[in-house]
C-alpha cells in the first residue's frame, strides 16, 4: 500500500485496489472547495492538527463494509436534510460521516479501537479473530447423552437441518469442510467460507477456525459437559467472528432481526428439538383466517 | 371447514378456512364433537392479550374423533378412530420440563420461542389458539384440529360417557383442581377462592374433592347472582366483594387468622370497588400497566401467616403495587402456573367415572360453531346468563 501526500497535512491512502475510486472523489472534493479548505479535517471531528500531522491514514474499513458505509450513510443524510430540522442536520451530519468513512476506507474509531476489517480474509491469526471478532456465545439444556449429541453434530452433514441460515455443508475430508449460509442481503445475500477441525475431543468437544480466503473469519468451539444429575448435557458454543460487513454490517444485521447471538440460540434450540423429540414443529401449512370470510394456508411461521 | 377467526378486539367471526392437515410426523387430526368458550379467550377477545394477529383462530378446549395420524405416532396409544379430550397445552414429553409433568412448560412445543424469551425469560409451551405467544397454533374452535405429539398430548376417552362430562379435562376442570391440589389442603383448611366463573366453580368442587374443611368464594352478588349461588350449592360460604368487607369477613370466617390458602381464580382483568382497582384501570388505560392485579394484592393481604396464594387466573403482562412486605414477612407460598392438565386428567376421570362429580353441572348454553360470534358476545356481556357455552362444530 502506498500513501500519497496531497499537500498542507492532507494525506489519502491509495492500494491499487482502492486507489482510483478514493482519488477521483477526493480530487473532486478539493477541486470544489479549493485549496484553502481542508476536506479531510472537515469531515473528521475531535482530532487535532498536530495529531493528524504525524500521521499516515491507512485504509482500516473492508471493502464490502465501505459499500454498507456509503449506502447507510447516504440514506442517513438524505433523511436528514429532507427532515430540516436540527435533529435533521445532526442526522445529515452522521450520514456524512458514514460516506466519507465509506469512501475513504479510514475509520477513526477503528483506528482508536484498535480495529481493521479492511485485511480480513486475508488469513487472520485465531489470536486477532478473537480480539477482533464479535463473540457470541450460547448455552442449552439438552436432554440426552453427550455421546448421541456429539455423534449428531460431528457429522456436519446434519447441521444444515438445525441451521435455518445454513444452505449447505460439504465435507471434503476428515478436517476441511465447505460451507455456504444465507447472510443479509446487505452483506450480499451469501457468504460461504471453508473450516478446518482444530480439535477434536469425541464426546467433550469440537473446535474449528475459518481458512484463509473466507468472507467470514471466524472461531469456533462446541462443549459438551454432562449436566447435574439426569438432566442430559449442558451445551455450549462459542464463536468469534469478523462479519463480511464489518462492525457495520453487525449493527444493521442486528437492526433487521439477524443478531447471531440470537440466530445461534434459536439454532441449539433446533439442534434440542430435534435430539429430543426426532423433529422441530412447525405451523407453516395450518389453515388460517383473513377476516373477509375465505381462510387460507399459513405460509410464514 | 368453518373455523372462529379472531379479528380485532371485540371482533371474530365464523370463516371457511383449509381443512388442517398433518405437518409433523407425530401429528394427529382431530375431527371436533365438542369444543369450548374459556374466559380466558375473553382476554384475547377484550383485546387484552398482545400478539394476536387478524386471522388467528381461536380456541384451546376441543375434543373429538381421531381421523388421521402421521406416520412416527406410536400406534400402541393413539389410533384413527379413538375418542380423546384434547389439553390446552401442548407437551412434548421429552424434555426436562415434561419429565417432571410440568407439561405448560414444555420447552419443545412453541414454534416462536423468542417472543417468550423476551417477554417471560423463557419460553413456554405452545397453546391451542392463544396468540403468537403460545406459537400461534391454530386453535380447536374449528371443526378440525391439528394436534402435534399426539401419542403424548390426546387423552383416550371412555365411550359411555357423553362429551359434556369429558370435555372441560381439556382445560377448566383440570385448571381449577390444580388451583387447590398444588397448594395442598389439609383437612382442617380454609380455602378462600376469588372468581365465581368456570374455573372458580370447579375449584370451588375440587377443593370439597382433596378434602378441604371450608370453602369460601367471593364474587360480586349484584352483577353475578347465579354464578354466587352455584358456588352455594357446591358447598362454598359466599362473600359478596361489592357489599361486605372483604378482609374483616374472611378473618372472621378464620378464626383471625386467615384462609390458609387463597385462590385467585379472576386474572388480569379483575374489577374491584376500592381505589388500587381505580389505579389499576386509569394505568391500563394509559397502557402504564397490562394486569389488574386487585385480587393478587387483596389475597397476599387476607392469607393467613405462611398460607400459601395460589394464582390460576391468567396473567400476561406486568403489574404494579404488589405488596411484597405482606408476602416477605407472612412467609407466604406463591403457587401459579398455566395447568399442567396431562398431569392431573387420569385421576378426574376416575372422579367422573365414580360419580363423585358431574363436570356438566357448569354448562348453561349449548350453541352450533357458526354461531360462535354471538356466544362470545353472550359470555362476555351477559355473564351471569351465561357461565359455560359448548360450541358444536356439527350443528
Amino acid at each position: 500500500m502506498s500513501v500519497r501526500n496531497f499537500g498542507r497535512g492532507f494525506v489519502l491512502p491509495v492500494d491499487a485496489k482502492d486507489g482510483s475510486f478514493g482519488e477521483s472523489i477526493m480530487t473532486t472534493l478539493h477541486t470544489r472547495f479549493g485549496p484553502g479548505v481542508d476536506v479531510d479535517r472537515g469531515l473528521d471531528f475531535g482530532q487535532s492538527q498536530q495529531q493528524q500531522q504525524g500521521q499516515q491514514r491507512r485504509i482500516n474499513v473492508g471493502e464490502n463494509e465501505r459499500a454498507v458505509s456509503v449506502a447507510a450513510g447516504a440514506i442517513l443524510a438524505l433523511q436528514g436534510l429532507s427532515r430540516g430540522s436540527i435533529v435533521g442536520l445532526l442526522t445529515a451530519g452522521v450520514g456524512g460521516m458514514f460516506i466519507y468513512r465509506g469512501i475513504a476506507g479510514h475509520c477513526g474509531l477503528y483506528e482508536k479501537m484498535g480495529l481493521d476489517t479492511a485485511h480480513s480474509g486475508e488469513g487472520m491469526e485465531e489470536r486477532e479473530i478473537s480480539e477482533q471478532g464479535i463473540h457470541v456465545e450460547q448455552a442449552m439444556l439438552i436432554n440426552k447423552p453427550a455421546e448421541e449429541l456429539y455423534r449428531y453434530w460431528r457429522d456436519f452433514n446434519n447441521l444444515p437441518a438445525i441451521m435455518t441460515h445454513l444452505i449447505s455443508v460439504q465435507v471434503q475430508d476428515d478436517r476441511r469442510s465447505h460451507w455456504v449460509a444465507k447472510a443479509p442481503k446487505i452483506a450480499g445475500g451469501q457468504v460461504e467460507w471453508d473450516a478446518q477441525i482444530t480439535a477434536d475431543e469425541p464426546n467433550l468437544l469440537i473446535g474449528w477456525r475459518s481458512l484463509p480466503g473466507s468472507q467470514v473469519d471466524h472461531i469456533g468451539q462446541i462443549r459438551f459437559e454432562k449436566a447435574l444429575g439426569d438432566r442430559g448435557t449442558n451445551v455450549h458454543v462459542f464463536m468469534d467472528y469478523v462479519p463480511p460487513a464489518g462492525k457495520l454490517g453487525h449493527w444493521v444485521a442486528t437492526l433487521f432481526g439477524e443478531a447471531p447471538g440470537r440466530q445461534m440460540r434459536d439454532d441449539l434450540r433446533s439442534f434440542k428439538r430435534i435430539m429430543e423429540t426426532g423433529e422441530i414443529l412447525t405451523t407453516i401449512g395450518q389453515p388460517r383466517g383473513t377476516c373477509t370470510g375465505e381462510g387460507k394456508r399459513q405460509e410464514t411461521l | 371447514m368453518k373455523a372462529l377467526t379472531w379479528c380485532a378486539p371485540y371482533k371474530v367471526s365464523v370463516e371457511n378456512v383449509p381443512d388442517p392437515k398433518i405437518l409433523n410426523r407425530r401429528d394427529a387430526i382431530v375431527r371436533v364433537t365438542s369444543t369450548c368458550i374459556c374466559g380466558s379467550d375473553l382476554h384475547l377477545y377484550d383485546g387484552y392479550v398482545p400478539f394476536m394477529t387478524p386471522g388467528d383462530i381461536m380456541g384451546h378446549e376441543p375434543m373429538g374423533i381421531v381421523e388421521e395420524i402421521g406416520p412416527d405416532v406410536d400406534r400402541n396409544r393413539i389410533n384413527v378412530g379413538d375418542r380423546v379430550v384434547v389439553p390446552f397445552p401442548i407437551a412434548c414429553g421429552s424434555c426436562f420440563f415434561c419429565r417432571r409433568q410440568l407439561y405448560s412448560c414444555c420447552d419443545n412445543t412453541n414454534p416462536k420461542p423468542q417472543h417468550g424469551d423476551k417477554m417471560f425469560g423463557q419460553p413456554t409451551a405452545g397453546i391451542f389458539g392463544y396468540s403468537q405467544l403460545t406459537g400461534g397454533y391454530a386453535g380447536g374452535q374449528a371443526e378440525g384440529l391439528r394436534v402435534p405429539f399426539a401419542d403424548v398430548n390426546l387423552q383416550k376417552m371412555p365411550t359411555d360417557l357423553p362429551d359434556h362430562q369429558l370435555v372441560f379435562l381439556s382445560d377448566i376442570f383440570p385448571t381449577g383442581y390444580m388451583a387447590v391440589e398444588h397448594a395442598k389442603p389439609q383437612p382442617d383448611d380454609t380455602i378462600a377462592i376469588w372468581g365465581c366463573g368456570p374455573v372458580g366453580q370447579f375449584a370451588i368442587r375440587s377443593a370439597f374433592l382433596l378434602g378441604a374443611g371450608k370453602v369460601i368464594a367471593l364474587d360480586d352478588e349484584g352483577r353475578v347472582p347465579n354464578r354466587m349461588k352455584m358456588a352455594r350449592e357446591a358447598g362454598a360460604i359466599t362473600v359478596d366483594i361489592r357489599d361486605e368487607y372483604v378482609y374483616e369477613r374472611l378473618l372472621e370466617e378464620t378464626g383471625g387468622i386467615g384462609p390458609d390458602i387463597c385462590v385467585d381464580a379472576v386474572g388480569m382483568e379483575a374489577h374491584g370497588f376500592s381505589l388500587d382497582a381505580v389505579y389499576d384501570k386509569v394505568k391500563a388505560m394509559a397502557m402504564m400497566e397490562t394486569d389488574r392485579p386487585k385480587v393478587i394484592r387483596q389475597a397476599i393481604h387476607c392469607c393467613r401467616k405462611g398460607g400459601t396464594v395460589s394464582i390460576i387466573g391468567v396473567y400476561g403482562g406486568f403489574s404494579d403495587k404488589i405488596p411484597t412486605g405482606a408476602l416477605m414477612n407472612k412467609g407466604l407460598t406463591i403457587k401459579t402456573g398455566q395447568c399442567h392438565v396431562h398431569r392431573y386428567v387420569p385421576e378426574l376421570l376416575e372422579h367422573i367415572r365414580s360419580g363423585r362429580i358431574d363436570p356438566s353441572f357448569v354448562v348453561t348454553q349449548r350453541m352450533p360453531l357458526s354461531q360462535a360470534p354471538e356466544a362470545y358476545k353472550l359470555f362476555r356481556f351477559k355473564q351471569d346468563e351465561s357461565i359455560k357455552i359448548v360450541l358444536d362444530p356439527a350443528a
